[in-house]
């Protein structure tokens, strides 16, 4: 297993592994509904202009969120 | 919803094969779901909206390959059936049959987007656990194949048991096998793919036999029942106390043994689902970048972004803003014309006045904002469907997000700048209800076009000798000031009233598409007729009154300014001065006020009337700042020589500033009050809004004047 890295802390461009959630609010579960799942690969596309929110890729698919989930997802690099 | 009619609603006798099928268009947002429904209807649809809730409700009739016609409704896309938004609980409950006055459908049709299948399945793999008939159609393969993603069908049709057709909704590619699909007679119930972890299991057997027993619910669709249920989000799905009180005990021993339950269960789905994939899904590597990741580059580049974010949004503003003024001078000018063909024909009389000046000036009213609300949503519609407002929403997150606010507010509150009506209607795009009263609330603190002739008219007034640099400063600082307020109160009310998550925080950044022009024409058409229809009525009856409050009781042979006087406005503005007089207002102002309801600018030309001032005629009511220049001059330099009863100048600056002041925060105008009302679903929001929009104008109005005087600029 990689480094264990938050989504916000991942560089533009890098690929990481889903490894846990640091919450369990209820966005955890629309966000695994959409594929991101544990286990799942992300990709951190770009960080909006104004530092926030973040955009990345999911099985193909591109979603935005704020920094406040992006910091409670955890990754590992590959 | 009672428990009676809910064990009603649940249970159906018949079988559903036996009965005439009722489709149900199920989908992700952004999969082309809309054109689809579009292509296979075409304008054989019904727009409106379910009760109490601004959730569209479509239905559509689409012919069969026999002809048959046969019902479908288009039912809010959605990711999941965990419904969190008014959106999703409409889709969920559409489904279980618990909408009244709604056909319970017994067919499904998924759709799903070929470019991201493995996500777009997902719904589809909850819908198959719904135990209903059903066919799936994966569209945009054109757009897929160019990604180098080939689906074999003959794959997914076995694994699921049911008809997978490929389409391209926006081509018309698809159909023919499609309608033949929907014509069977009898469609296949999908396979059930899906096994959860025991402990899951065992929850959904109980939930089952609760079902049976206490709701009455077909044996086929308990299952499907029982897993709403489980994930069944904000908005609970309407089941019997018995299966509730069991769905709580449930809940609670799934948590105990794992409080990752949930994630289990969407787990468990999206394994299945990948698996399908791997078999039906091949990649072909593609070189070079797609065209959204080509887009992005620009749309969302740090300076470029802001660039084209700001040309975007600059070209909708004036169009609405000045674009707009050409047809509304037309409507303006054929109903004047109409007008005064009818004075030559009809005589003199209360009926000729009630025609002219309450009905034709209503209806003129109501018109007169089609322009607007015409131009704004045909912004909205290409700005949607081709994927660029999330990523406006995107952009301006981090601003909006401030003061409680999101992206999407952005386009609401802009283009309220021309006129809230349409503004308001814009912010169906906000899915998150709170959010959305938030951004009503205030969108009319956004100074309108309307509020420009009376800004104009009271700056000229107040400092008539002043650089044209001032003036515009004095017109900033109204504009400003309005939006500071708006902003504040924005974000109190999302810590007090209007408290809550957003549930937009995540959302998609879909593939840029080119928009469908049918799409469009049957959006614009629905839209204006939504306005007319809703919107209109109330218009009407409101501008009836208010003429009828300046006309009546009718004394033909005194002056206009002494007819207004003796109106029962003028009686109501004389009523109010003792209110008015602590703002530095006389009764003269006080009438200007009243029949400033109608609509700001209105203020202008009564004002024109109360000082007999020349061809100060004028009817009630035009929205794109008509004051008219040459009036506006006369009227301004009147202004200053009027005194008050003790011979004091009444139109001092300061008194002009309080005035200003009172007019970027009341809320002086019957069609956003109508429009709120229609957006809202009651009248509770818009009698809220008027009461504290105007409290607030009377208190910043009743400081700026006392606080001016008190520091001597009286």
């Amino acid at each position: 297993m990689g480094a264990q890295k938050k989504i916000s802390d991942l560089l533009p461009g890098q690929t990481a592994t889903v490894e846990h959630f640091a919450t369990s609010e209820p966005w955890v579960w629309r966000l695994q509904e959409l594929g991101l799942l544990p286990g799942a690969l992300v990709q951190l596309i770009r960080c909006a202009p104004l530092g926030d929110p973040f955009e990345i890729e999911v099985k193909g698919s591109l979603l935005s969120l704020r920094k406040k989930e992006a910091s409670a997802i955890w990754v590992s690099l590959a | 919803m009672s428990e009676t009619l809910t064990s009603q609603t649940l249970s159906s006798s018949s079988s559903p094969q036996s009965q005439t099928p009722v489709f149900a268009l199920v989908g992700n947002p952004n999969c082309g779901k809309t054109t689809l429904f579009n292509a296979l209807t075409g304008s054989r649809q019904k727009v409106a909206n379910y009760p109490g809730v601004t959730v569209e409700r479509k239905i559509g009739t689409f012919l069969t390959q026999h002809g048959k016609p046969l019902p479908i409704i288009d039912l809010p896309g959605a990711y999941s059936f965990a419904a969190n938004s008014p959106d999703e609980a409409i889709l969920r409950n559409v489904l279980v049959g618990h909408v009244e006055d709604e056909p319970k459908p017994n067919q499904l049709l998924c759709i799903a987007d070929a470019i991201s299948l493995e996500r777009h399945l997902y719904l589809c793999i909850q819908a198959a656990e719904l135990g209903l008939p059903m066919t799936l159609a994966i569209n945009r393969e054109d757009l897929a194949q160019e990604s180098g993603i080939d689906i074999d069908t003959a794959i997914l049709q076995e694994t699921l048991g049911i008809s997978v057709i490929l389409t391209q909704a926006n081509k018309g590619t698809g159909l023919i096998p499609l309608r033949l699909a929907l014509s069977r007679a009898k469609n296949n119930v999908p396979n059930q793919l899906v096994r959860y972890s025991n402990p899951i299991e065992d929850t959904i057997e109980r939930l089952e036999q609760s079902l049976i027993v206490h709701d009455t619910t077909e044996a086929q669709r308990t299952r499907g029942i029982a897993l709403l249920l489980l994930q069944e989000g904000n908005c609970p799905v309407f089941v019997s106390e018995k299966t509730r009180t069991i769905l709580e005990r449930e809940k609670a021993r799934l948590n105990a043994l794992d409080p990752n339950w949930p994630s289990a269960l969407i787990q468990a789905r999206y394994e299945i689902i990948q698996a399908l994939c791997r078999q039906a899904i091949t990649h072909k590597p593609v070189s070079g970048k797609t065209l959204t990741e080509k887009l992005d580059s620009v749309f969302l580049h740090p300076i470029l972004g802001w660039v084209s974010l700001a040309t975007i949004m600059g070209g909708l503003f004036w169009s609405i803003f000045s674009l707009a003024g050409y047809p509304i001078d037309a409507i303006n000018w054929t109903f004047n014309e109409l007008i005064s063909s009818i004075n030559g024909v009809f005589p003199r009389g209360p009926l000729r006045d009630l025609l002219n000046d309450g009905i034709l000036t209503g209806i003129s009213n109501i018109l007169m904002f089609l322009p607007q609300i015409l131009i704004l949503f045909f912004f909205i519609g290409i700005l949607e469907s081709t994927g660029y407002l999330p990523r406006a929403a995107f952009l301006l997150d981090r601003v909006m997000g401030r003061v409680g606010l999101q992206g999407k507010s952005f386009i609401p509150l802009l283009s309220s700048f021309a006129c809230a009506v349409p503004g308001i209607m814009a912010t169906r795009t906000l899915k998150s209800p709170k959010e959305r009263l938030a951004t009503i609330l205030i969108a009319p603190w956004m100074s309108c076009s309307a509020r420009l002739p009376v800004y104009l008219l009271l700056i000229a007034a107040c400092l008539p000798n002043h650089s044209a640099w001032v003036k515009a400063g004095v017109l900033l600082f109204a504009y400003t000031f309005g939006m500071v307020a708006a902003f504040s109160v924005a974000w109190i009310s999302r810590k007090t009233l209007l408290k809550g998550e957003s549930t937009d925080v995540i959302m998609e950044l879909p593939p840029y598409t080119w928009p469908s022009w049918r799409n469009l024409v049957i959006y614009l058409a629905d839209r204006a007729r939504t306005f007319i229809k809703r919107v209109g009525t109330t218009i009407l009856t409101l501008s009836i009154i208010m003429w009828f409050l300046t006309a009546y009781p009718q004394n033909p042979d005194l002056s206009g300014a002494e007819r207004l006087e003796h109106s029962y406005a003028g009686i109501m503005g004389q009523y109010l001065e003792p209110v008015i007089s602590p703002l530095g207002y006389d009764w003269k102002v006080g009438i200007g006020l009243v029949s400033a309801f109608t609509a700001r600018e209105v203020f202008v030309s009564t004002m024109a009337i109360v000082y007999s001032v020349e061809n100060g005629g004028g009817g009630a009511g035009c929205c794109c700042g008509c004051g008219g220049a040459p009036k506006n001059t006369a009227l301004a330099s009147i202004l200053p020589t009027q005194t008050r009863a003790d011979g004091s100048t009444l139109f001092t600056p300061l008194t002009c500033i309080s005035l200003m002041v009172f007019f970027i925060f009341a809320l002086q105008c019957i069609s956003t009050i109508a429009i709120v009302r229609q957006e809202t679903g009651s009248w509770r929001w818009p009698i809220f809004q008027l009461i504290f929009m105007t409290s607030f104008a009377y208190i910043a109005a009743l400081c700026i004047y006392q606080g001016g005087k008190l520091l001597g600029f009286a």
